[in-house]
């Protein structure tokens, strides 16, 4: 009961994986159209419409396009949203509505090889859509190669930290509709605040700050360095924020279920 | 006994499939379970009655692992549940008691899938899934989503999934609950099927004709505590007699006919039960004397043992 208490996980954690990838293969068509269609119509929106007032962005001593700019914003908010959504409301709805989780339990599965089958489930829906989204940003050459690939990678890194964040709020919200909260305090004012849309340095001193304690700033910051292929020391303390990220919230989100679910 | 002719031909003396001493659940301040002892044994279809709330499925849930005991002993198979979950989650099957089929998956995914759960290889998941829908008469419907199924189809697909382990005991919570009497009949078939084969079950049940038709040996559970406990026909012999009269809209001669024999009664007011145990030549005799509305004599049943044991009253 107590937090001392080991986690019981082994590799069979696959097993809810697969089970999700299943259920996922029985609908891909469906699940394949909101990435191709998003960056299509962002990039009508802002790249045509917008970017003719916005003009250059000045980006780590060079300047880029204001499309060049955005695109990779796209692929990050895409990486939050898969992971997100899909351990919160569909993780939620497994639990609660269609007691996949009861049954399970009724089998070898341990509670936290479940909770970690569907995690790594949410990252790697994250890391499927945005293979497609960035073929598709990719048609308009938006993205430099070879250092853009390292974006696949991240892509599955960063739908573990917002996947394991869903997660937790999976194991303490009260009802399905509450999820309307995260999603409003932290989901949205990261999409439109976090270094996506225009420069984190056009912001007030602590709004900067404020932005930079949040995961998708520095998941916008790595994706805009490998798909502008301007390395430089912020790379690593992207990828060192997302891993303590993740290491946090994982063993939070596996607490949080198991106070919930064993009874 | 002296010949030890063929040792190694008997078999030990196999120890119980399920032992539980004093187990005990608790959530907050409510008893749900509350120091119960009872035993299966292997082969055997051990059953648990008792009204809502009586702690079936609570007692049930401790013995898959799903629920963590409060305390007390609990072995399974001869093993702590609470040091070996997964080895003797990997030898049950389990039916629950609401739906929990895989409303993404058709019927046969359904098995498929749930095999690989017990880390059973691909091949032989499919060829386990072909084998159930056999048995279960579902290969026409293995296609179909659950929510196109109907309540037997459901109930016999999640009896299916629960073999899919080939499980040495199998854990049925409420199996024929919500089902016409031709489903019913069908799922019974399956058990006694099943049981034939020496697979040990246990089952809740609120229906007492499913009790005594399936159970080698039941208890009924009230308020977390076991009442009684033993073969259906003992039970109902020991705590209402073989036969029953029912006289309907009693009158006041005939319940001083009954304190004075001192007979053992239940006055429900517009009727009267009267336990006759062995006497059957009291019928006669109340037939005669009493009967203005008319009276019943028929057989007892476990309902009468329930109704007595667990009284009359709503629970929750
Ligand atoms: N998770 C829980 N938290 C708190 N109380 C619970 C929980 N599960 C069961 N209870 C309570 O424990 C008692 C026993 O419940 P249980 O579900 O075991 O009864 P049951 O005999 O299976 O009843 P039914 O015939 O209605 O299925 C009930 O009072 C119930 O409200
Ligand atoms: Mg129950």
């Amino acid at each position: 009961m107590t937090g001392g208490r080991s986690w019981d996980i082994t590799g069979r954690f696959i097993r809810v994986w697969q089970r999700n990838f299943r259920a996922y293969s029985e609908s891909w068509k469906i699940g394949f159209i909101p990435p191709i269609l998003e960056p299509l119509f962002y990039l009508l929106a802002f790249g045509v419409g917008l970017a003719a007032l916005v003009g250059n962005i000045h980006y780590r001593g060079t300047d880029i396009s204001y499309m060049v700019f955005i695109a990779p914003a796209l692929l990050a908010i895409n990486i939050m949203n898969n992971a997100f959504y899909e351990n919160t409301y569909s993780s939620y709805v497994r639990m609660y509505y269609y007691k996949t989780f009861d049954a399970m339990m009724a089998t070898p599965l341990s509670l936290e090889e479940i909770i970690t089958g569907e995690i790594i489930w949410g990252a790697t829906k994250s890391l499927i859509a945005t293979a497609i989204m960035q073929a598709v940003i990719s048609l308009f050459g938006l993205i430099h190669y070879p250092e853009g690939l390292l974006i696949l990678p991240l892509a599955f890194v960063g739908g573990l930290a917002f996947g394991a964040l869903g997660m937790f709020f999976t194991g303490i919200v009260k009802s399905i509709d509450l999820f309307n909260l995260p999603i409003f305090l932290l989901v949205t004012p990261m999409f439109l605040f976090g270094g996506t849309f225009f420069p984190l340095e056009t912001l007030p001193h602590w709004a900067q700050q404020v932005a930079f304690a949040l995961p998708l700033t520095h998941l916008v910051n790595l994706t805009r360095a490998f798909s502008t292929g301007i390395l430089d020391g912020s790379v690593a303390t992207g990828l060192v924020y997302l891993a303590v990220f993740s290491l946090i919230f994982f063993p939070l989100a596996l607490r949080k279920m198991r106070r919930r679910l064993i009874r | 006994m002296t010949g030890r002719a063929f040792p190694e031909d008997r078999p030990k003396e196999p120890g119980p499939v399920i032992e539980a001493s004093r187990l005990r659940k608790i959530f907050g301040d409510l008893v749900a379970v509350d120091d119960i002892s009872f035993a299966v044994k292997p082969g055997e279809c051990f059953g648990i009655l008792g009204p809502n709330g009586a702690g079936k499925t609570t007692t049930i849930r401790m013995i898959y692992g799903y629920s963590p005991m409060t305390g007390g002993m609990l072995q399974v198979f001869g093993l702590d549940i609470r040091r070996h979950p997964r080895t003797i989650k990997a030898r049950i099957g389990v039916c629950q008691q609401e739906n929990t089929l895989d409303p993404d998956l058709t019927a046969q995914q359904n098995l498929e899938v749930f095999a690989r759960y017990f880390d059973i290889s691909e091949a032989q998941a499919q060829r386990r899934a072909n084998e159930l829908l056999r048995f279960m008469a579902l290969e026409h419907r293995k296609d179909a989503k659950s929510a196109e199924l109907s309540g037997g189809m459901i109930r016999r697909l999640v009896l299916a999934r629960a073999l899919v382990n080939q499980p040495e005991l199998l854990i049925l919570d409420e199996p024929t609950t919500g089902l016409d009497p031709q489903a019913r009949h069908q799922v019974w078939e399956r058990l006694e099927d099943l049981r034939a084969r020496g697979l040990s079950i246990l089952l809740t049940t609120h229906y007492m004709d499913e009790a005594s038709r399936l159970c080698d040996r039941l208890m009924i559970m009230d308020q977390g505590r076991i009442l009684v406990e033993g073969a259906p026909a003992e039970l109902i012999r020991q705590n209402v007699g073989l036969d029953i009269i029912e006289v309907a809209s009693p009158d006041e001669a005939l319940r001083q006919f009954i304190r004075e024999r001192d007979l053992p009664s239940e006055d429900l007011g517009h009727r009267l039960i009267i336990y006759l145990e062995d006497r059957n030549d009291l019928y006669h005799e109340i037939r005669a004397r009493y009967c203005g509305e008319g009276c019943t004599l028929r057989m007892a049943t476990m309902e009468d043992v329930f109704l007595k044991l667990t009284g009359r009253e709503l629970r929750e």
